[in-house]
């Protein structure tokens, strides 16, 4: 079970614009309010309207500045989900057979029956995708919302994973990136996609789009308008002073 | 990495453990009746005593007999299954050797190449992570290996073997710690990490959570790279070095070789912690740390 399939009919995943992510964190209230209600476990939190709230999260969104010497930073923030790897190295670690990958969509999961919450799969992750939940002692990742793509009984539109649904920048898009006819497939060649550390040889399915170059302000910074107080208000800075 | 108790119990005793079974099998010491007995038993709880501690960190251990079942992909789930063979074979041999006085010559030297077979399947389970750099060393098996024949030939009363393999360990630590430092160091920086590296120099503006998480806990874990300098001149000097000297320059005695063994132990578990607390996962890159 924990052995890779040697390919897979579809690679299903997302493909995430970090020219058009506003950081609003409304991916990941999405992903854990779909997360919580439906497949496996609750996403648990502990101590949440305590002092020291934590909780399980399969998405979240870090923001970074990018910046030249001598010119204005720049502004980028990065959702992090699972990459539904093609050579998933948590996939191959777990002694338990939990950890798998879907021969027909690639969507890489977790049994949770036979999960023992070792967390070996969460050590081999280079991209920290994966959570062990405090409260049912399995491990959690994001499951590209398996039981909304394929679900019938909701509207089309509505079949695709929370995220993508309800990103109100557009920043997020899904499909099957094995089809080099398919939209994302045709967004990560016209937008020059890249993968998440490709050194590390865990091929992501998922993509980012980088950042469009931004133009660079000319002009010096505006001078303040008044350093020293003058007239009535110089007056009044003095007579401030002496008393 | 965060170090678990339990995970520094197990990898220690049970090395231990299955290292004084690797000698027992060669018919090492050469013992009989109630001795040997309580030679099998000391490595019998050892072994055994860390496999059950290490369940201990598990978050739902009433799944553990799957564990056995992925030994075709999984280092772990084959170090299930080597660490069970491997006792229950040295059940047999021990019977054989106790109760009917047969050698079990064959079955003994089976039964050695299967406990260190079960220490490398121990130490594969961290060299096998790429995320890790320090771990993901050739010199990572030799360093688990030669803990547990070095440590098992103290047990079984081979000081000057012991006193050798000890000198040995001591070179191999510190040529583990020199290799893992330049692989750490070389674990890219923020700008690799998200691909950003283009636009710039990359640092981090807000995290993706205020609050602590399992990633932060489990993988983000730096307290013991303070002490790191300090903590390996005492596991080398305990654990390797100075039992080392002990047996070699002093007359064998069963109070230096207890002194050597007390010793023994400490440093290899400072060692074990040191191990875990300052190993770097590659995603506290996306933390900056």
């Amino acid at each position: 079970m924990t052995a890779l399939p040697s390919k897979t009919d579809k690679k299903l995943g997302l493909v995430i614009d970090l020219d058009t992510c506003v950081g609003c964190h409304g991916c990941v209230t999405a992903c854990k309010g779909w997360n919580t209600q439906n497949y496996g476990a609750p996403l648990s939190d502990q101590d949440a309207y305590g002092a020291d709230p934590s909780g399980t999260f399969l998405n979240r969104v870090f923001s970074y500045e990018a910046q030249q010497s001598g010119c204005a930073s720049q502004t980028v923030h990065m959702p992090r989900s699972c990459l539904h790897c093609e050579d998933a190295p948590c996939v191959t670690v777990c002694p338990t057979g939990a950890s798998y990958k879907r021969e027909e969509d690639g969507i890489v999961l977790v049994n949770e029956d036979r999960c023992i919450g070792c967390g070996l799969c969460a050590w081999s992750c280079p991209y920290g995708a994966r959570e062990l939940d405090r409260e049912a002692g399995v491990m959690k990742k994001c499951t590209l919302c398996v039981d909304r793509i394929y679900n019938e009984n909701l509207p089309e539109e509505d079949r695709v994973p929370a995220c993508v649904r309800t990103c109100p920048a557009g920043a997020r898009h899904f499909g099957d990136l094995g089809d080099p006819d398919s939209d994302v497939s045709k967004l990560v060649a016209d937008r020059g996609g890249f993968d998440l550390m490709p050194d590390l040889g865990t091929k992501p399915v998922n993509k980012y789009l980088p950042p469009r170059p931004k133009d660079q302000l000319e002009t010096a910074p505006l001078n303040a308008v008044a350093d020293e107080p003058k007239g009535f208000l110089g007056w009044l800075d003095k007579a401030l002073d002496k008393l | 990495m965060h170090p678990a108790p339990s995970v520094i119990i197990f990898t220690t005793f049970s090395g231990l453990g299955f290292g004084l079974l690797a000698w027992m099998g060669l018919g090492i010491p050469n013992v009989g009746g109630m001795t040997l007995l309580a030679f099998f038993v000391i490595a019998y709880v050892l072994a055994a005593g860390g496999l059950l501690v290490s369940t201990f960190h598990l978050g739902n251990k009433k799944n553990a007999i799957y564990a056995f079942s992925q030994w075709r992909t999984s280092w772990l789930s084959r170090e299930g299954v080597a660490s069970v063979v491997t006792l229950l074979l040295f059940g047999l041999i021990a019977m054989a050797r106790i109760f009917m006085g047969a050698e079990m010559a064959f079955s003994g030297v089976i039964g050695s190449v299967l406990a260190l077979v079960t220490v490398f399947t121990t130490s594969m389970i961290y060299t096998q992570l790429k995320t890790i750099s320090r771990w993901s060393q050739p010199l990572t098996p030799i360093l688990f290996l030669l803990h547990a024949i070095a440590g098992g030939a103290l047990l079984a009363g081979q000081v000057k073997i012991a006193g050798v393999l000890l000198a040995a360990l001591a070179v191999v630590m510190w040529l583990h710690w020199q290799q893992g430092d330049a692989r750490a160091a070389n674990r890219g920086t923020l700008g690799d990490a998200t691909g950003l590296g283009h636009l710039g120099e990359v640092r981090m503006f807000e995290s993706g959570h205020t609050a602590r998480n399992y990633v932060l806990d489990e993988m983000v874990y730096r307290v013991g790279r303070k002490h790191a300098q300090k903590l390996r001149m005492i596991a080398l000097g305990a654990g390797a070095a100075l039992p080392a000297a002990i047996l070699l320059l002093t007359p064998a005695g069963h109070a230096t070789a207890f002194i050597a063994l007390a010793l023994h132990i400490a440093g290899a578990i400072v060692g074990r912690w040191l191990f875990f607390a300052e190993a770097e996962h590659v995603v506290g890159l996306y933390y900056g740390k």
